[in-house]
């Protein structure tokens, strides 16, 4: 391969230097990205691995594949992992980092090395939790629920509460950094009405992370001192009140689902208009919805909490307020909906998953309708509904939106084109195993049983077999992607600066771009998605 | 059909098939709207697929439309919210003279013990027909008492009361399960509630051998610890006269009021001093720690049972 074409080649962000250090060291906001694209890559199959034991052991009524002890670290360990090491970070930590810059005209973030700083903290947190997972684990769930967690488990909460404080600092870094850039470093013309929705999507997502994070980060603090130092902050034995770390808890962990789900409704917004060749339909709604759902957001938390022992009425205000929030989201997918009507669409990967997005997460929103109301959630709360619900939400939704923008931003990172036709493959393989894995759950749910249960009654397992074989299947078609994205990095076709015709000005540099981005700083005269303005790219390469 | 792949547990108390309606309610909304949207989707896929000569036409949106589906879903939103919310209220609002058994709940058992002393270990044994009202609490960690049948779930909470009822409708065995995590054995924390005939039940309750009612359990415990001393029948002891105590709104030294519910009277014996009724003095002592959760149950019962009004409801059993 190494011929006379890589001595004339281009200068771009990945063939600037070389070594480890370039990289260690780098400021380069796209090398981050590819940083922290490595790191959360690795974290996703560790969670990964934990679900498809969980999934073994639920295969047979009986506990038998491992302890109960076993069972319950690797519940923890999975919903901690995926949560704080692979979802928080996801789509902003990679394409975030990578897009934001550029989806604006900067050369890069505000703050450069605070940028690096945040993924040096993920790798410090992650070391924390790879030392706690070795070292014996932590089995409180990822919820933490006190005095569980500060009196009675003798697992590692100390340090997995403290990994997890460190990379909320990475995330709020990271949302700050976004913040202070799309106020101050946008293009001249890039105005607020212009900016991508991928963009105004990151913008609430940042506030989310900025408000937030810090109250989850007093929390754990809270829980740190009541275990070591005996304060009696939660535990009623002590003088505390359980029901206080749980007020807490999701005041931060209801909006973080919001931090998942926002920037993946971002992608979207991009792939939909630019697969239908057409303008989003009533931009300003869609981007107004990402900033409702992220105040609505933090006005909902104690909907996880209708059987805890609250009182009657706030029940009922924070069920009136959940619904509200469900408002914004609807408006988003008939949004999107809207778009391809009269458009001139086209089935690539990333539209594929586009569509798996806006299907599974309308499933995952409609249950959400059924756990907002308080008669139903009483009987289905803390069953497997509420995990096949949140599992349409953040992997159905999250993750499938995760994926749609790697593959449709995959041309621009890496400069090169994966194979077409095994892409739509694995979106598919990812769909149908998604629905076999989650939607029995939603009956199981219904019939009663138990989030969190090592072992079940006999009646419930043949729906237990469906979700488990599912589970199977979608590790199929989570390999994949990686394998042929591995494969394309060399043997993939080059790609040119605008593969798919796509409008935003990522699309108006080179694939990949140059260090600072741009040639020169552009100038923007146009509104986004002008896709009447934008040549459909040549058939063979979407159609193929 | 549903014999051998069923889609709802057994329907055993008067408030299942409340819950069960609102939910097909909800699952046939949830399925036309997602039938809505996925049909959308495919038509516009397919009929607006892209084909040589034919431009994408540009359309910037519309607020009509916008209006019409934000505020449709809201409407509907609203509905289910109230429909909700009702069924909410009554499984939160037990009825008068609701038969109480006591529930404590340890790492990893539950402990039941019935107005006329007998007790049951993971073990529910209720009458068809009468109302239920569970009041619970933990030993340890959070539990969460869940009877799927009757589509009813609190969690127990260690150092305070929560309670939730049932009425059952139909004879069986049915499944008692532990919802919120609590440790090692969390799914080994099961049961069963055994719903009987009301004959049956009285037979399995003559058959039992108890020491006697809670509340004069409760009864011989007050006389122990010295309780009688202080809270005399009369107005001069040093602490408040405990008949008709409960349910009534109560003057505290502070100047709040507060209704002497479960979790006060429950309260004023782990710690006395929290709140102090007004003209008495902070002087008795705490008893947390000193009198374990069954110990506490039976005192509470037994300062209800001197209430006039109620007193007839706990004390008698069934009532016809």
């Amino acid at each position: 391969m190494a011929t006379a074409a890589i001595t004339t080649e281009r200068e771009h962000y990945l063939n600037k230097e070389y070594g480890i250090r370039s990289w260690l060291l780098t400021t380069d906001h796209k090398r981050i990205a590819l940083l922290y694209l490595i790191s959360i890559t690795f974290f996703f199959f560790i969670g990964g691995f934990f679900a498809l034991l969980i999934r073994l052991e639920l295969l047979t009524p009986a506990g038998d594949l491992v302890q109960a002890d076993t069972y319950n670290k690797l519940f923890t360990m999975h919903g901690m992992v995926m949560i704080f090491f692979f979802l928080i970070p996801s789509i902003p930590a990679v394409l975030g980092n990578f897009l934001v810059p550029m989806m604006i005209g900067a050369k890069d973030l505000a703050f450069p090395r605070i940028n690096l700083l945040s993924w040096y903290l993920y790798i410090i947190a992650g070391i924390m939790m790879l030392h706690c997972m070795v070292t014996g684990g932590v089995d409180t769930g990822w919820t933490f629920y006190t005095p569980f967690s500060t009196a009675f488990t003798n697992t590692k909460v100390i340090e997995a509460g403290l990994s997890v404080f460190v990379a909320g600092f990475s995330s709020i870094l990271t949302g700050l950094n976004f913040v202070v850039t799309i106020h101050r470093m946008r293009a001249p013309g890039m105005t607020w009405s212009r900016l991508p929705l991928f963009i105004w999507a990151h913008y609430a997502t940042s506030i989310i992370q900025l408000l937030g994070t810090p109250v989850l980060a007093v929390t754990l603090v809270l829980v740190v001192c009541e275990r070591v130092l005996g304060l009696g902050i939660f535990d009623p034995n002590r003088g505390g009140d359980p029901l206080l770390f749980q007020h807490l808890f999701w005041f931060y962990s209801h909006p973080a689902v919001y931090i998942m789900i926002l920037p993946s409704m971002g992608v979207v917004a991009e792939i939909v208009p630019c697969f239908s060749r057409k303008r989003i339909f009533g931009y300003q709604a869609v981007a107004l919805s990402s900033i409702a759902i992220a105040v609505f957001g933090f006005l909902v938390w104690a909907h996880h909490m209708f059987v805890a022992g609250i009182s009657l009425y706030s029940a009922m205000i924070f069920s009136i307020l959940s619904y509200l929030v469900a408002v914004p989201s609807a408006i988003k997918v008939f949004n999107w909906t809207a778009t391809m009507y009269k458009g001139s669409v086209t089935f690539s990967t990333p539209m594929l998953y586009a569509f798996g997005f806006i299907g599974l997460f309308t499933m995952g929103g409609l249950t959400g309708l059924f756990l907002a109301c308080l008669g139903i959630d009483v009987h289905v709360t803390d069953t497997y509904f509420v995990v096949a619900h949140f599992h349409y939400i953040m992997v159905g939704g999250a993750v499938m939106g995760y994926l749609g923008g790697m593959h449709f931003w995959w041309p621009k990172i890496s400069g090169r084109l994966y194979p077409e036709w095994l892409g739509k493959f694995a979106a598919l393989i990812v769909f149908l195993g998604f629905n076999l894995t989650f939607f029995p759950q939603f009956i199981l749910g219904y019939l009663g049983m138990p989030r969190r249960y090592w072992q079940y009654p006999a009646e419930f397992q043949v729906l237990n077999v469906m979700s488990t074989a599912g589970s199977t299947i979608l590790a199929v078609g989570y390999v994949l992607p990686m394998v042929y994205f591995l494969w394309s990095m060399r043997y993939g076709k080059i790609a040119d600066e605008n593969p798919w015709g796509a409008a935003g000005l990522e699309w108006k540099t080179a694939s990949p771009p140059p260090t600072f981005n741009f040639e020169e700083t552009p100038e923007v005269t146009w509104e986004a998605y002008n896709y009447d303005q934008i040549p459909a790219p040549a058939e063979v390469l979407i159609e193929r | 059909m549903f014999d051998n792949f069923p889609l709802w547990p057994a329907r055993a108390s008067t408030g299942a098939g409340n819950v069960d309606a609102l939910y097909i309610f909800l699952v046939l909304l949830a399925s036309f709207m997602s039938l809505a949207i996925f049909t959308m989707i495919t038509v516009f896929a397919l009929k607006y697929h892209r084909r040589h000569g034919r431009e994408a036409e540009q359309i910037e949106g519309s607020h009509a439309l916008e209006i019409t589906w934000s505020v449709v879903p809201l409407a509907i939103f609203m509905t289910i919210f109230a429909w909700g919310a009702v069924i909410y209220f009554q499984e939160r609002t037990p009825p008068r003279g609701a038969t109480e058994v006591y529930v404590v709940a340890k790492q990893w058992m539950w402990k039941l013990e019935h107005p006329e002393g007998q007790r049951e270990i993971n073990e529910l044994h209720v009458p068809v027909g009468r109302d239920v009202k569970l009041i619970m609490t933990s030993q340890d960690v959070i539990h969460s008492f869940y009877i799927p049948a009757f589509r009813i779930k609190q969690d127990v909470l260690p150092g305070r009361y929560t309670t939730q009822w049932f009425r059952a409708t139909k004879p069986g065995v049915y499944h008692l399960f532990c919802a919120e995590y609590c440790g090692s054995q969390h799914s080994g924390m099961i049961g069963q509630v055994v719903v009987m005939e009301p004959a049956k039940y009285e037979a399995w309750l003559a058959g039992g051998t108890t020491s006697g009612s809670l509340a004069s359990n409760g009864e011989s415990i007050f006389q122990q610890l010295g309780c009688s001393t202080c809270h005399r029948s009369d107005t001069q002891g040093r602490g408040p006269n405990l008949a008709g105590v409960f349910g009534k709104p109560v003057q505290l030294e502070d100047g709040r009021i507060v209704v002497a519910d479960e979790n006060y009277l429950r309260e004023s014996i782990t710690s006395p001093s929290a709140k102090v009724v007004s003209g008495f003095k902070p002087i008795m002592p705490v008893f947390q720690g000193l009198v374990s959760e069954e110990q506490l149950n039976a005192l509470v019962a037994y300062v209800k049972s001197l209430n006039p009004a109620s007193a007839g409801a706990q004390q008698q059993g069934p009532k016809e």
